[in-house]
C-alpha cells in the first residue's frame, strides 16, 4: 500500500467543506508558512522535494519559481492551470471535486512564497460544475480569513479568481491560457519572454498544474526532504494516474512514482489487470505521449523493469520509451485497432489546433484525413511513408508543442505498429468493418529490440 | 554590439536585432549576399508583434552565442528571434532545414487554390515566390480543400478566404494602424478565417492597407478587380499633397490610365509608407499626382510575362551546393 499524500482524505464525511477540511489537518501549510517560514524558506523546501511540473512536461517546479522575476513595483501572479483537456486525463477534476481546499491552500502557501497577491485558477469550460465547488470553497476560505488582507496576522494579503475557459484544449497551453485569461483569442505566444519574466498582463507569471500546486500543501506540511524520500532518483513524491481504458478497475490512483509498471496495472490495489484479453499497447501518459507495446511497457529496451516513474518511462527515447505526461494511463487490449486509435487522436488534434502557424494548422488536418482513409479501407501502401513523413515535418517546427503533441502519436504507432498500418491497406474489405480486430485479433510479428 | 554570422557571412549588427533583420543588413551590404536573408510571408517589420506564425523563416541556430555556445535544439523563427553575440545561424546552408521550409511551403500550398490565372495578385504574390522557390512540383494532397465564398468587406476591398494563408498581417494593421478594428479571426485551426464581426463592413481612413499586407490575393483591390495582370501596367513614383498621409504611392498605369494605386514597397516587399484610402482609391487620375519616375520592382516574380528570374535560385545552388548534395534534388518531388 502506497502512501497518500493528495487523496489521504478524501472520502472522508465533510471534506469538501472547510470544517472537514480543517478537522483533517487543513490549512496547517498557510499556518506554518505565513507564521514562521520566510518566502524564501517555503521556495527552499519546495526545491528540495524535487517536485517536478505535473501537467506533463515534468519540469521542476522549484527552479520554475525561481525563475520569477522580481522587478519592484510590479504585481506578480501566481495562475493555476486547470485546463485539464489532455484526452485520458481526469486526475484534476477528481482532486477539485473530492477535496477542493487542498488547492485553495495550496495556492495561499504557493503564493506566499511568489509574492503574488493575487491567483487565478483557469479551469475549462466542461468542469462548470467544478467552478461552483471551487467559489464555494473559495467563499468559505475568505470568510474564514484565510483569504483577503492580512491574513493570520502576517501582513500577507491574497484573493483567488477563478476563470472559465471556454472549452478549447490549446488553452491548456500556458501562454495560450494567459491570452484567454486576458479576454484575448487563445493562440500560444512566442517565447521567449517566458511567463515568468512577461506574464499575465505583461507581469512576472508562474503558471502551474492542479496537482502541482496541491502537492506544496504535503512538502510544506512535511518538509521537503520528508517528500523527496518517495519515489526514485529526481522523480519523487506522489502522482495521480487517471486510469482508463481495457483495464478492469478504471479511476484516479494516487501512485508513489518507483511502482513498478507490471504492477500497477496487474495488481488489484491499482488497476487490477487488463480486461478479459491481452494486453496490446499502453499509453501511460495521456494521448500526446508515443504510445508503447505491451512488451515494451514492462520491461524497458535494456530488459530492466520498467517504473512508473519520469525517467523509466521514457527510458529508450522515442524508439522505446514514452513518457509520464499527465499521467492520463490507458491500456489497449488486442481487440483494440491502433490505427483507429491514432485516428482518433489525430482527429482531436485536427479540432483543437488553433490554427496559429502553418505546420500543425494544416498538417494535423491532412493527417487526419490520411488516417481517416486507411481506417476505413481506401488506404494506400503509400499513405504510410506519407504519414510518416508529415508528422516528421510537423514535430519542431511550431510555435507551442501542440504540434509536437499530434506528431508523436503517429509515428509511434507506425514504428511500433506498421504491420497493422499495412494490414490496412491491404484488407480494405476487411477494416471497412469497424469492429474489425474485435472478431478476429490482429496478430502481430514482435519485433526485434534493439537496445 | 553583437556579432552574427549568418551562412558563414558575418555583420555586427545593434543589439536586439533579429535574426532576420541581421540577415536584411547583409542581403542590403552587398546584394550578392541577398540570398541569406530568410524568405517571409507573416512578418511586417512596420507591424508590431507580427511574424512567428508561418515558419517560412525558420533557421537553425548552431551555436548559440560565445557564452553559451549550445545550439539551439529546433529550428527558429528568425523574425522572432534576437541575435547574441557570437551566434551561428545555417539558412541555406544547411539541406535539413531547406527541407522543413519545402515542408512549411507544402502545408501552406495544400488549401491555397491553384488559381493563379484568374488572381489578381499573381506576379506579386509571395506565396508564388516561394512556391517557385521552395515548392513541390506536384501537390501530395489528394483530398477537397477547404472552401469560403468571396466576400465584400467593404466597397472597396475584396475577401477570398480560400487563398488566405493566416498571416495575421491584416488583423494586426487594423489593431495598430487603426481605431475600432471590426476584422479579426474567427473559428480555430483549418477552418479559421479572417471576418469581420456579425456582416460588419470595414471602413476607415486607412482600411485599404490591408490589401497591401496581404502576401497573397486574399485581400484584393475592388476597384483594381480584372483590370489587368500586374505585369502588364507600368509603375510609376507618384505623390500628392495628401492631409491625412505621407502622399506617397506607386501609380501602376495603363497608358495614361491610373489602374491603381498602392504604397511603395521596399526590397522586402513591405510598405515604406501606409496611404490613405483616399490617395489609394479616389484618385485615380493622373493629373491629380506629381510623376517622379519609374518605380523599380526588384521582386522577382513581378518583372515579365511567363519569365521569372532564376539567379537567386541558382545563387543558392552555387553556394550551398558544394555542402547540400541534396538541394540538387531540389525540384524532384519529395517522396
Amino acid at each position: 500500500m502506497g502512501r497518500k499524500l493528495l487523496l489521504e482524505h478524501v472520502g472522508k464525511p465533510g471534506i469538501q467543506g472547510l470544517e472537514g477540511y480543517r478537522a483533517n489537518g487543513g490549512y496547517r501549510s498557510v499556518e506554518k508558512a505565513l507564521r514562521t517560514l520566510t518566502p524564501e524558506a517555503v521556495l527552499e523546501e519546495v526545491k528540495k522535494s524535487g517536485l517536478r511540473g505535473r501537467g506533463g512536461a515534468g519540469f521542476p517546479t522549484g527552479m520554475k519559481w525561481s525563475f520569477m522575476a522580481k522587478p519592484p513595483g510590479v504585481p506578480r501572479y501566481l495562475v493555476v492551470n486547470a485546463d485539464e483537456s489532455e484526452p485520458g486525463t481526469f486526475k484534476d477534476r477528481y482532486l477539485m471535486e473530492r477535496i477542493p481546499h487542498l488547492l485553495v491552500e495550496g495556492m495561499i502557501t504557493a503564493s506566499f512564497a511568489l509574492g503574488a497577491n493575487v491567483s487565478y485558477i483557469y479551469i475549462r469550460g466542461e468542469y462548470f460544475y467544478i467552478h461552483r465547488i471551487l467559489e464555494r470553497a473559495i467563499g468559505e476560505a475568505r470568510a474564514a480569513g484565510w483569504l483577503g488582507k492580512n491574513i493570520l496576522g502576517s501582513g500577507f494579503d491574497h484573493e483567488i479568481h477563478v476563470q472559465i475557459g471556454a472549452g478549447a484544449y490549446i488553452c491548456g497551453e500556458e501562454t495560450a491560457l494567459l491570452e484567454s485569461l486576458e479576454g484575448k483569442r487563445g493562440n500560444p505566444r512566442i517565447k521567449p519572454p517566458f511567463p515568468a519574466v512577461k506574464g499575465l498582463y505583461d507581469c512576472p507569471t508562474v503558471v502551474n498544474n492542479v496537482e502541482t500546486i496541491a502537492a506544496v500543501v504535503p512538502i510544506i506540511n512535511d518538509g521537503g526532504e520528508e517528500y523527496a524520500k518517495i519515489g526514485v532518483g529526481k522523480s519523487t513524491g506522489t502522482k495521480l494516474i487517471s486510469a482508463g481504458g481495457n483495464i478492469k478497475r478504471p479511476g484516479v490512483y494516487e501512485i508513489e512514482l518507483g511502482l513498478p509498471c507490471e504492477e500497477f496495472l496487474n495488481s488489484d490495489e491499482w488497476c487490477g489487470g487488463v480486461e478479459g484479453r491481452a494486453l496490446k499497447a499502453v499509453v501511460p501518459g495521456g494521448s500526446s505521449v508515443p504510445i508503447v507495446p505491451a512488451e515494451l511497457f514492462f520491461k524497458t529496451a535494456k530488459f530492466e523493469p520498467r517504473l512508473m516513474t519520469y525517467e523509466s518511462l521514457a527510458d529508450g527515447g522515442f524508439q522505446t520509451g514514452t513518457m509520464l505526461g499527465s499521467g492520463g494511463f490507458y491500456a489497449y487490449n488486442d481487440a483494440q485497432c491502433i490505427v483507429r486509435s491514432t485516428w482518433n487522436h489525430t482527429r482531436f488534434y485536427h479540432h483543437e489546433s488553433c490554427g496559429q502557424c502553418s505546420p500543425c494548422r494544416e498538417g494535423t488536418g491532412w493527417m487526419e484525413k490520411v488516417l481517416h482513409r486507411l481506417e476505413h479501407g481506401h488506404g494506400r501502401m503509400d499513405d504510410i511513408d506519407l504519414l510518416w513523413d508529415i508528422q516528421k515535418r510537423i514535430e519542431g517546427n511550431t510555435i507551442c508543442p501542440l504540434g509536437d503533441a499530434a506528431a508523436w502519436p503517429v509515428a509511434s504507432a507506425i514504428r511500433h505498429f506498421r504491420d497493422e498500418f499495412e494490414f490496412h491497406a491491404t484488407h480494405p474489405t476487411k477494416v471497412k468493418d469497424p469492429k474489425h480486430f474485435e472478431k478476429e485479433p490482429f496478430v502481430r510479428k514482435p519485433k526485434p529490440v534493439e537496445a | 554590439m553583437p556579432k552574427v554570422t549568418i551562412d558563414n557571412i558575418e555583420i555586427e549588427v545593434p543589439e536586439g536585432t533579429t535574426i532576420l533583420q541581421a540577415a536584411r543588413l547583409i542581403g542590403e551590404r552587398n546584394a550578392a549576399d541577398r540570398h541569406v536573408v530568410p524568405p517571409t510571408m507573416c512578418y511586417y517589420s512596420s507591424l508590431k508583434t507580427s511574424g512567428g506564425y508561418c515558419r517560412t523563416c525558420i533557421v537553425k541556430v548552431t551555436k548559440g552565442s560565445d557564452k553559451d555556445p549550445r545550439p539551439m535544439p529546433k529550428p527558429v523563427a528568425s523574425c522572432r528571434t534576437n541575435v547574441m553575440d557570437g551566434m551561428v545561424v545555417a539558412n541555406t546552408t544547411d539541406a535539413d532545414l531547406l527541407d522543413a521550409r519545402r515542408a512549411v511551403t507544402e502545408f501552406l500550398l495544400i488549401n491555397h487554390p491553384l488559381d493563379c490565372p484568374i488572381c489578381d495578385q499573381a506576379g506579386e504574390c509571395h506565396l508564388q515566390d516561394l512556391g517557385y522557390e521552395h515548392g513541390l512540383e506536384a501537390s501530395r494532397y489528394q483530398f477537397e480543400r477547404r472552401t469560403f465564398d468571396p466576400i465584400d468587406i467593404g466597397t472597396t476591398i475584396k475577401l477570398h478566404m480560400n487563398r488566405c494563408i493566416l498571416c495575421y498581417r491584416c488583423v494586426k494593421v487594423a489593431d495598430q494602424l487603426t481605431d475600432g478594428r471590426v476584422h479579426g479571426v474567427i473559428n480555430r485551426g483549418d477552418v479559421s478565417e479572417i471576418s469581420t464581426y456579425i456582416q460588419n463592413v470595414v471602413e476607415n481612413d486607412f482600411s485599404g492597407n490591408v490589401i497591401d499586407v496581404c502576401p497573397v490575393g486574399a485581400l484584393t483591390d475592388r476597384t483594381f478587380r480584372f483590370a489587368s495582370r500586374v505585369w502588364f501596367t507600368n509603375p510609376v513614383d507618384a505623390h500628392r499633397d495628401c492631409p491625412k498621409c505621407s502622399g506617397k504611392a506607386v501609380l501602376w498605369l495603363k497608358g495614361q490610365e491610373v489602374l491603381r494605386v498602392t504604397g511603395r514597397k521596399d526590397q522586402w516587399g513591405e510598405v515604406e509608407d501606409f496611404i490613405c484610402n483616399e490617395c489609394r482609391f479616389e484618385h485615380k487620375d493622373l493629373k491629380a499626382w506629381t510623376v517622379e519616375g519609374p518605380r523599380k520592382i526588384d521582386r522577382h516574380s513581378v518583372i515579365g510575362q511567363g519569365h521569372y528570374e532564376l539567379k537567386r535560385q541558382q545563387r543558392m545552388l552555387e553556394s550551398a551546393a558544394p555542402n547540400v548534395p541534396e538541394l540538387n534534388k531540389a525540384k524532384q518531388p519529395d517522396r
